[in-house]
């Protein structure tokens, strides 16, 4: 306490960054994924002896599992299943995958659970922090570059098969545009133009997609769609989890528009899912 | 050998402190006064760009008089701490009365250690759930912490404006309206000059937003604000 420079942990005169992740990099090595898991890999140690870590990672860690984003009318939905999964195990019934990460811009997460949602919780704290210290918000592109960054500082956990693989939607305030950015697990950025999907279950969602998307559609029609392809992907895929009206859990979706990013309604989506279910007949 | 001077430790401090003042004062105003729905910072500032009041964390805003580029620095550190502290422990646990322990360590540090003194002067706001918890701190150059209750001001004639304040101000809380007039009223009559619209940077913690309390008031909202009081 008596030490300035340790309580407020940057020297005061030198020029202080606007990243909050670059400055944890740097000074609290210690609070980022990365450096801990890379610090200790001794927490899969019993297991890495016999077989190799990834493999053995992979079943104790709960997975998250299928999300998915494409355009609408207005800009972007993206969407995610709530189910999390330790092996064989259900481990979470109503996880969230889809989380706001400032006022135009959404993150959704497939990947080992801890790890990821440190992750949506460092990316935003990043936006947020780049906005007051700069007084501006970051640019669409900036957010994904930025987001880019943090997946590639992740690849020690990669080794581990603690992988952790967002998609990151954005309105673009200057292009008029909603956004859709895919990463690799290098921390590769790849924007895609129409809709993009991840996660176990993502291959069938993405068919799902790709069958039945067209531009332009309305809020209705991009629930329906976004419904329909996580039910297909639930259907196939064991680690992702469907709508179950029963327990009324129904996935997380969230629009990124001109207006900020609104979270859909469980009635609205209740709602929708019985027009489905209607229309499928019994098939549900 | 040349004998070295002798200052005495009282005169080094009386000098240090007298540099540091002057600094502050050739600066403009910021008041802080607490309103029914949360807390309004109004400065007396002529750059549209170049902000003396800014967020620090959920329901807390800083604001530095003085030296830009001292409090500039301090106030990033200060953004740091509380974000690193939210992402620690939890964002509740982020207070302004452990920011305002931090700068006063920090600038009680430098005045004592260091050649030259901070010419600054810092405003710490949090705004509580209810009305009667919000909290304002002013730190001074010489990091002596001011627990204040309704109003404060640092900066340029702070001392002066401070009394107006407390000959104008009501035993009741005011609306928004009418602390952002009795702001600008009392700038104004210690300045002896009218506040252009351009000049005044206005912003609120407002107790009703969820999630990021702190908000710029732009200048057409304050111009509609001062409407209705007239």
């Amino acid at each position: 306490m008596n030490d300035p420079r340790k309580f407020f942990p940057l020297s005061l005169s030198s020029a202080l960054c606007s990243s909050f992740f670059t400055y944890l990099q740097t000074h609290r090595p210690e609070m980022t994924p990365a450096y801990r898991w890379a610090q200790s890999p001794s927490c899969f140690g019993h297991s890495k002896m016999c077989e190799p870590a990834s493999a053995s990672a992979s079943h104790i860690l709960s997975h998250g599992t299928t999300v998915l984003a494409f355009k609408y009318e207005r800009g972007v939905l993206i969407a995610g299943d709530r189910r999390a999964t330790e092996g064989y195990q259900i481990a979470d019934h109503r996880m969230e995958k889809v989380f706001q990460t400032d006022e135009y811009s959404a993150i959704a997460i497939a990947g080992a659970a801890g790890p990821c949602l440190e992750m949506a919780k460092l990316f935003s704290i990043e936006l947020e922090h780049y906005e007051k210290v700069d007084g501006v918000r970051l640019s669409c592109e900036g957010k994904a570059n930025r987001l880019g960054h943090m997946v590639k500082a992740n690849f020690p956990l990669v080794l581990q098969g603690l992988v952790v693989i967002p998609l990151f939607v954005g309105y673009d305030l200057k292009r008029e545009a909603g956004r859709i950015f895919k990463y690799d697990i290098t921390g590769g950025r790849y924007e895609e133009t129409e809709f993009h999907t991840v996660g176990s279950g993502g291959k069938e969602a993405r068919l799902t997609i790709k069958e039945h998307f067209r531009p332009g559609m309305t809020e209705d029609e991009a629930i329906r769609l976004a419904l329909r392809a996580l039910s297909n992907a639930a259907e196939e895929d064991v680690g992702t989890g469907g709508p179950d009206p029963v327990r009324g859990i129904y996935p997380t979706m969230k629009f990124v528009n001109d207006a900020g990013v609104q979270t859909v309604d469980e009635s609205r989506l209740q709602a929708t899912w019985n027009e489905l279910s209607a229309e499928r007949g019994t098939r549900n | 050998m040349a004998l070295p001077f002798y200052v005495s430790p009282e005169q080094m401090m009386q000098d240090k402190a007298e540099y540091a003042k002057k600094g502050i004062a050739k600066g403009r105003s910021i008041v802080a006064m607490e309103y029914d729905g949360g807390v309004l910072l109004v400065a007396d500032n002529p750059s549209s760009s170049l902000y003396k009041i800014s967020e620090i964390y959920d329901n807390i805003a800083f604001s530095g008089a003085g030296k830009y580029s001292e409090f500039e620095n301090l106030r990033k550190a200060g953004i740091q701490h509380a974000d690193l502290k939210g992402l620690m422990y939890s964002r509740e646990d982020v207070t302004a009365r452990s920011l305002a322990n931090g700068y006063s360590q920090i600038l009680g540090t430098i005045f004592s250690q260091e050649l030259k003194p901070f010419e600054v002067e810092l405003l710490l706001a949090q705004v509580g759930a209810e009305p009667g918890q919000n909290e304002l701190f002013r730190i001074s150059f010489d990091g002596s912490i001011f627990d204040e209750r309704r109003f404060t001001v640092i900066g340029g004639r702070a001392e002066t404006i401070l009394q107006v304040l407390r000959k104008t101000s009501t035993s009741h809380i005011p609306s928004l309206v009418e602390a952002l007039t009795q702001c600008i009223k009392a700038i104004e009559q210690v300045t002896e000059q009218t506040m252009a619209l351009e000049a005044m940077e206005v912003a609120v913690l407002d107790r009703s937003r969820s999630g990021r309390k702190f908000r710029r008031i732009p200048q057409a909202e304050v111009k509609t604000l001062l409407a209705v009081s007239t």
